[in-house]
Formats: C-alpha cells, structure tokens, sequence
C-alpha cells in the first residue's frame, strides 16, 4: 500500500510539473521565439525569440558530453578490465567518483570560474564547456561503471581462454555487452549537462548573439529561463515556461533518439 | 616425466584467504585421452581447470603455488605471454557464454586472436571448426545473427568450435554438458571422443555415467585431496580407497 501510494505520488507530481511548463509554455511559445535572437528590451515585453539560448545550449551540451564520454569511456574501462585485482584501489576510486557526484554545481562554476581566471579566459563556450564538463564526468563514469560491473566473469573468462589481451576485452567484449547501458550513461549526462544553471553562471556568460566561436560568451536556456522570469513583465515570465518547454522538449528528443540507437544495438548483448 | 604425459600437475596448493582450496595435488594427464576430473561439488575440480589456463589470474584472492608442467615449461612461473599460453588451452565452462557478436564474428574473432585475417581463410576456418563442432549444418544459414539467440546446446558447440578455432592442444571442459538437454550432451560427449586423436582433452564431472561412456583416465577428488588417480578401468573396475568406493557406490556426493 505504501508503495502503491509513494508511486503515484511521484507519477501526479512528475504529472503537473510537466502539465504547468506545456500549459503556461505553449500559450505563449511563437515561432518568432524559436527562429529568432532576442531584440532591444526583449526582457521588458520587446520581440525576439530565445533561438540564441537553444543554440548555445545545445553546442555546450553536446561540447561537454563529448568531452565527458573520451575522458569518460577509458576511465570506466579501466577500472573494470585493468584494475581487476585491485578490488581496493577500485573501491576507493568508486568512492571519490561518488562524493564529487554529490558536489552541488554552483562549487563547479566557481571552480570552473577560478580556473578560468587562472588561465587568463573570458566568459565563454570554452570555459562553459570545460566547466560542464567537469561537473558531467563523475555521473558519465559512474553511471558506466554500473553498467560495466554488469559483464558476468563467465564471459571474462570466456574471451581470456581465447587468448585475449586485456584491451580487445575492454573494447571488443565489455563495449559490446554494455551498448545499450552506455547509451544510457551519455544521455543521462547531456540532460544534467543542457539543464545546469549553476555551473554555467559564471563561466559560459551570457548574450544576446548566437554563439559564434569558442571563445565568446554564449547564451544557455537554464539562464535565459532565470533571466525571463525575473523579469517585472508577466508576458515575459510566460516566455520563461515556452524556454522550459522548448527545454524539455530538447531532451525528450535525445532521450528517444538515444533509446532507438541503443535498440539497435542491443541484439547482440548476451543475455545471463 | 614420461612421453605419455601432457600436463604434468606437482604439488600445488591454492588458498583463498584461511580456506585451502587444492591441497598439495600431484596429478599426470596424459597427451590424446580423455581424463575426467570427478569428486563431489566444492572439492576443487573448477578451481584446477583454471589454474590450467591461468584464468586464477582474474581472482585477486586466490594464492597458488606448486608447478604446472606443460610440456615441460612451468605455466605457473611464466610471467609474458600468458595471453599465447592460454590459446594453447581452449575452454569450455558450464554454461555457454557466447561473446556479444554475431555467431560467425564469435569464431572468426578467435581466429584473429591466432593471427587469422585473410576473408577467404577466414571463412574457411569458420565452416572447418563449426562442423568439428557438429553446429554447421544447423546454423548454415543463420551466421550473421547474433549469437544470443541460438539455443543453449547450440551455444555450448559454438563455444566449443571458437575454442577450437584458436588452434590449441589441450581442451579443458568444466561440466560442459550440465546446463544441456540429453542430445546436445550426447553431441558433446560425440564430439570429445571424435577430438581426442588430436587433442589432450581434460573434463570435470561429477555424472558418473559420463565419466564411464568416454574417460580414458580418472581422477577423482575430495574436499581439496587427490583421493586415487588411475585408468578408468582401475579406478571403477577396482578402486583402491575406501572414499572412492563409496563415492563409485553412490553412498555420498
């Protein structure tokens, strides 16, 4: 009873949160919003679209996911395959890997933020990348690591007999069994990634232009969000629930790409 | 050491913690005969076949000594090359695991690992080990499909033929017929005395009837000890110690 209870209770409230953003976000979402970058006193009730917020959230995003995956990847690889006689050394890496998973990510933006001083950068795609980055690596490594704890030692042993050296069982054997999971572990990254506000604060900046190189500031819709609803002017907060929209909307599209591709590939994993 | 003997097994001892697992055994497999390891479950017959192939390297808590003679060389003590000493060995485990490709891509991955690439030899190859393995006429049309969905007996002969497909001289089966139906068990069992002319094939057990139909040599193990070693005409027509006896009698397993 309890769990039936505890069970819808998170599903009505998933339930209204999403029926509040489509229901306030589609009164107001335009077309002009979408193609369009924001004009003079766009956030006192002037025209223009948020077109350079989506961009810069989605060219972010995507930068740190890809970082995140080839920092990532080997990472999680070898912990499995090469540190497997080291159970303690595993345990202790697990272990950091969680506790700065728990680090809040406005810690990351001033982290990020130092470093960029450090290094003499600007308020940039750069420095929002790298900082995200950061910020996405230990969810990418952990949620990988779960999926690869997963390959059965039958199968190890299986392709060690054959004469396997312990980089064909990292990338011929554990990447095969595991697509679908690690699949999973990139998208869960990218949606932390394109939905942070904090980490992107004091490093990506912000700007009314499309983003238009490394090294410039852009604009990220988890502040063009912030920025709308702080605004005096109710017509903008509404344009605040069309961001959170197209927002949600960005990451049910990844996620069901992302579910197809893992599909695919899914029919060769062995099941135990 | 004589001429007969592949495997040559002195004094090794394996411990994981406080726990002895393999208690200083000393055992000869002879080269091109099937020796079956019996003893009841927990007497160490898994942990020997992977001492035999070095997989003991996976399980950092397992401490072995003694020495292992392969022709003469001690495996124990060869620090390279571990990945070349394993392919002399090709295993086979309780139940199948396939690798997570399509069936050909199983035994033409193990025919890269010999060194095997041209496509034309490949496939080959894969045709040659499928049919030692008794599967090619049933799969003859299904090789680009995932290997996961065949059914297990058919697995376990996958399995058998990418363990042959690395060119090894010893096969080492640990209970390979337990997860099976009786025909593909019958069809491994076939299979093993049709290899053993060309391979020292080394089988654990513990279904007496098995170890009847195709040992040609016996030994038989308990709580960690080589209780009696000998040919299967020895150890069941006239066994020599009182456990074995009563193990051949059924009286405990």
């Amino acid at each position: 009873m309890l769990m039936v209870l505890a069970t819808y209770f998170i599903l009505v409230i998933l339930a209204i949160i999403i029926y509040s953003i489509f229901e306030k976000g589609l009164k107001s979402i335009s077309w002009e919003m979408l193609t369009q970058v924001p004009q003079g006193g766009y956030y006192y009730g002037k025209g223009g679209g948020i077109l350079n917020a989506i961009m810069g959230s989605l060219s972010l995003a995507f930068g740190a996911t890809v970082l995140a995956f080839l920092i990532g990847m080997p990472v999680a690889l070898y912990l499995n395959v090469f540190l497997i006689r080291h159970k303690r050394v595993i345990s202790v890496i697990r272990f950091l890997l969680d506790l700065v998973w728990g680090i809040p990510s406005i810690v990351y933006g001033a982290f990020g933020f130092s470093l960029m001083i450090f290094f003499g950068l600007q308020t940039s795609l750069l420095a929002g990348i790298l900082t995200v980055t950061l910020f996405i690596l230990p969810i990418m490594i952990r949620s990988m690591d779960e999926i690869l704890c997963t390959v059965p030692i039958g199968l190890q042993e299986a392709a060690y007999s054959l004469g396997s050296n312990k980089s064909e069982i990292a990338f011929k054997i554990f990447t095969r069994q595991s697509v679908s999971g690690i699949i999973t572990a990139v998208l869960l990254s990218f949606g932390r990634g394109i939905g942070d506000a904090a980490a992107v604060l004091f490093t990506a900046g912000y700007t009314d232009h499309m983003p238009n190189g490394m090294l410039e500031p852009v604009a990220t819709l988890p502040l063009s969000i912030f920025f709308q609803l702080s605004s005096p002017v109710p017509e903008v907060q509404n344009r605040a629930y069309a961001s959170a929209l197209v927002l949600t909307l960005i990451i049910l599209v990844v996620s069901l790409f992302s579910r197809g591709l893992g599909k695919r590939y899914h029919k060769t994993k062995i099941n135990f | 050491m004589d001429h007969s003997t592949k495997i040559a097994i002195r004094n090794l001892n394996v411990t994981a913690g406080k726990t002895q697992i393999l208690k200083n055994i000393s055992i000869d497999i002879p080269k091109n005969k099937i020796t079956v390891i019996l003893g009841p479950s927990g007497c160490g017959k898994t942990t020997l076949l992977k001492c035999l192939n070095r997989l003991t390297d996976l399980y950092p808590e397992l401490k072995v000594s003694g020495q292992i003679l392969i022709d003469d060389s001690n495996i124990l003590a060869a620090k390279e090359d571990i990945y070349k000493l394993r392919q002399q060995m090709g295993l086979l485990s309780q139940r199948p695991y396939p690798l997570p490709m399509t069936i050909y891509n199983n035994i033409a991955y193990a025919l890269k690992l010999r060194g095997i690439r041209g496509r034309r030899e490949t496939h080959k190859f894969v045709v040659q080990y499928l049919q030692q393995a008794n599967l090619w006429e049933e799969i003859r049309t299904r090789l680009r499909e995932p290997a996961s969905r065949l059914s297990i007996g058919q697995q376990q002969r996958l399995c058998l033929a990418r363990g042959l497909a690395v060119n090894p001289e010893i096969i080492l089966a640990d209970e390979p017929t337990s997860a099976l139906d009786p025909i593909s068990s019958q069809f491994i069992e076939e299979t093993f005395v049709r290899l053993k002319h060309d391979y020292t094939i080394v089988l654990v057990t513990h279904v007496l009837r098995q170890a009847k139909r195709i040992a040609d040599n016996v030994v038989f193990m308990y709580l960690g000890d080589v209780i009696e070693q000998g040919s299967v005409e020895e150890v069941f027509g006239n066994p020599k110690m009182e456990k074995t006896k009563l193990y051949l009698g059924g009286t405990f397993n």
